[in-house]
């Protein structure tokens, strides 16, 4: 084990760790916007109620989110100094514009939107919960843009081994980029319509048939079974734009070693890299070519084109970029499949969540955090097929490594993983212990909380 | 572009003070809630709530400056954040993993069940102390070159102390002004304690700097210098006797003045501030490192420093204004 690879997998672990949290409140702060807008006009409690328990899921994802980001900006400089080095310059105002555009706007307008209700007129209070949701999203932006230019670098050129900015308009627009950012804002909203169903299904499976669960659960169906098909299309065409720009990392996803027609859909492989070729295949006959050319005898490229003639390997590591992407697909088709078919049996029943058989919720509990499993899925197959680059055609992973010793990357990656379990069992604990305490109608008095002094700081 | 002269002489100047105000202010903002940390275990039940809730609606945005500094820091001087950051390795992962623990024990102390409550404030207040005492630690090591020998770590260690006294120093000044009675009274007795390791580690750093780097001795001792900083000194005396003075006396009547605490030490860390500052000019990273050596190209900075000049005064803007909401003594935290 040297350097380099504890280094990636302290920065793998400490990306996967904070991209559950935005994942969460980049589309649940619009999700507490429409919900208040809802109030604001109809005036309906149901609507405030629900304002009220999502938006403690809120704060405590956002704390999350921004404390393990605070890290992200830090490791940079101690894991991988060569990045900044070399491509500081088109990456650096990428993330100053996130943190001046995003970062502030949500951390001052969410001590408003959270602990402001009494104190500001209304329109400032929802004023306030878009600019949280807006800001979320900026942040998402910037981010994706700098992530994407590393995938499909754009509008600069070298001089002196280092990357200078040409074209700002091409390094923000550069040609994955708006496929990426609409893949991943999808992937919020599914996070969140599916943490809406299954943790309003948990409830209501503990008999909170309130109008406020009803309200949760319905919603987090509909925007499931809205969502899902379009995040497909999505994805076909995210991964048409891979194939044309990152062809390597296609093969690897579709586990195909030789360049040719008539490629097979591969259900389930064991790729062998070592001996390059898939045992144990189940496979849709030209499946991979009709899914990337449309034609049962398109050409779909293969592993083996990127091997340099030295023998150097210039395609990313296969079995975990193909099986990251097969539990993202499945956990995709779960995801359709559940919400087509609640959403189907609400509205042929016309009894709206009251149709919806014990079964159906007992599946969606466990789906709460599917989109957390498809979304880190995602970043996994995108990820790890970019290697063994980390800028592609410009600079690889292992350029950018800090000097740091083994050890000691290896004694702060165990630092992080075990505050990270930690805290990752934390939040599961208690979004599902504030499921349970308002868990009936009439909240039952809390022996604790009935001295002088409310809780504060809720 | 040229309006100021070459842009490659003038842009790293602009962006190392961009720097050195965020970090100020970072020091500032996030120094009194980590303070706020520190001084948790000498709180009872309620008085914890209390002292969550002067702080709840704006820690967040205090560490967004830190979020800032470092950010400059990588993007404005690339080379100097990848050799402070690596040669700062574990005190920076310390620091990180103590602001991970208190940034959501905030929250989960609330949310969690009443029996782990404790637990949580436990969390809170060791979180706030490693990072308090991680940063302290790196003053030192910063102080002296990045330099690893058994007296740096010994000047690191004193550093690391004293700067956590001082955050729990500004943390009381923020607890005066913020609350009233009993938490007030006591932390004007914590502040009157504190104040003495501010005096220490304000002097420790002024001596300890000139005697470790003959250039700063240079600059601070040659005429006329000498009597052009005069005043720095000077002035942190006179601070420090008025907040003696002031600490003494209260809680004054009709809780005046009660702002005045956090004030003068919000001044007191700006002068010597200033006087570190001047002391590296022009190093980023000390006598290695120039920021003119250390600077990105021009035209990057410049698209960075554009987005600032629009960007900062509004952030400045809704930073005040929250604060303007979230104004007088510090009331139960609640959603609705």
């Amino acid at each position: 084990m040297d350097t380099l690879l504890f280094s990636r997998i302290q920065f793998g672990a400490n990306i996967s760790f904070h991209i559950l949290f935005p994942t969460i409140t980049i589309a649940l702060g619009w999700m507490l916007l429409y919900f208040k807008l809802r109030f604001a006009r109809s005036g309906a409690e149901r609507w405030m109620q629900a304002y009220r328990f999502w938006v403690k899921i809120f704060a405590l994802s956002f704390a999350m989110g921004v404390v393990s980001g605070i890290t992200m900006s830090f490791q940079f400089g101690t894991n991988w100094p060569g990045f900044m080095e070399t491509v500081g310059n088109i990456a650096g105002p990428l993330l100053a514009y996130e943190v001046l555009t995003a970062f502030f706007l949500e951390a001052v307008f969410l001590g408003i939107m959270l602990f402001g209700f009494s104190r500001v007129p209304g329109w400032l209070h929802t004023l306030a919960t878009f600019l949280v949701a807006f800001g979320t999203t900026m942040s998402a932006f910037w981010i994706l843009v700098l992530s994407s230019w590393m995938h499909t670098p754009a509008g600069y050129e070298m001089r002196d081994g280092v990357a200078h900015a040409t074209d700002w308009f091409a390094i923000i627009f550069n040609p994955s980029m708006p496929y990426r950012l609409a893949h991943m804002l999808l992937a919020s909203g599914l996070t969140v319509a599916f943490l809406l169903a299954g943790l309003s299904a948990y409830r209501w499976l503990r008999d909170n048939r309130s109008d406020e669960v009803r309200l949760s659960l319905v919603t987090g169906l509909g925007l499931g079974a809205i969502l899902m098909p379009v995040q497909i299309l999505m994805g076909d065409l995210h991964g048409l734009n891979t194939l044309e720009h990152q062809p390597a990392k296609v093969a690897a996803m579709e586990g195909n070693w030789d360049t040719g027609g008539n490629v097979p859909l591969l259900l389930f492989a064991l790729p062998d890299e070592a001996a390059r070729e898939n045992r144990a295949a189940i496979a849709i006959p030209n499946g991979a070519s009709l899914i990337l050319t449309h034609k049962a005898e398109g050409v779909v490229p293969g592993l083996n084109d990127f091997i340099t003639e030295e023998g150097e390997v210039l395609h990313p590591p296969v079995a975990p970029v193909f099986y990251a992407f097969r539990v993202m697909v499945g956990t995709g088709v779960a995801m359709l499949a559940l919400s087509w078919v609640a959403i189907g049996l609400m509205t042929w029943r016309r009894r709206g969540a009251d149709a919806l058989p014990r079964p159906i919720l007992l599946a969606l509990v466990p789906m709460t955090f599917s989109g957390w499993v498809a979304t880190l899925a995602g970043w996994y197959t995108t990820e790890i097929g970019r290697q063994p680059w980390l800028v592609t055609g410009l600079m690889t992973t292992e350029q950018a490594v800090a000097d740091v010793p083994a050890p000691m990357v290896a004694t702060t990656l165990a630092m992080y993983l075990a505050v990270y379990a930690v805290l990752l069992a934390a939040y599961i604990g208690v979004l599902f212990h504030l499921a349970r305490k308002s868990g009936s109608a009439t909240p039952r008095p809390d022996p604790r909380r009935t001295g002088l002094n409310p809780i504060p700081a809720e | 572009m040229d309006l100021f002269g070459p842009p490659e002489l003038w842009l790293p100047v602009a962006f190392a003070a961009l720097m050195g105000v965020s970090i100020l202010v970072y020091v500032c903002l996030d120094g009194y809630d980590l303070g706020v940390g520190a001084l948790f275990p000498f709180a009872d039940e309620q008085e914890k709530d209390r002292m969550i809730a002067s702080i709840g609606p704006f820690w967040d945005a205090n560490e967004t400056w830190l979020v800032l500094a470092i950010g400059i820091l990588l993007v404005a001087f690339p080379a100097a954040h990848g050799m402070i950051l690596t040669a700062l390795y574990l005190p920076v992962a310390i620091m990180l993993i103590g602001l991970i623990l208190r940034g959501v024990a905030f929250d989960f102390r609330a949310k969690a069940r009443p029996a782990h409550k404790p637990g949580w404030d436990r969390a809170f207040c060791a979180g706030s102390l490693m990072a308090s005492l991680s940063q302290g630690f790196m003053l030192g090591m910063y102080i002296m070159g990045l330099e690893m020998t058994l007296f740096t770590l010994a000047f690191a260690s004193l550093t690391a102390l004293a700067l956590t006294v001082a955050y729990s120093f500004i943390g009381a000044g923020w607890l005066i002004f913020k609350t009233e009675g009993a938490l007030q009274a006591k932390a004007i007795r914590q502040a009157r304690r504190g104040l003495w390791g501010v005096v220490v580690g304000l002097g420790a750093v002024s001596v300890a700097s000139p005697i470790v780097s003959p250039r700063i001795m240079d600059k601070w001792i040659s005429v006329p210098e000498i009597f052009l900083l005069a005043p720095l000194p000077l002035m942190s005396g006179l601070l420090i006797v008025a907040l003696w003075l002031l600490l003494r006396n209260m809680p004054l009547v009709g809780d005046r003045l009660s702002w005045l605490p956090f004030a003068l030490t919000v001044a007191l860390f700006t002068l010597g501030y200033l006087g570190m500052a001047y002391s590296f000019y022009p190093y980023v990273v000390p006598e290695r490192l120039t920021i003119y050596d250390a600077a990105s190209a021009p035209e990057s900075l410049f698209i960075i420093l554009i987005g600032t000049v629009f960007v900062l005064p509004v952030i400045a803007g809704y930073t005040v204004l929250s604060y303007v909401i979230f104004r007088g003594k510090a009331t139960e935290l609640r959603y609705d």
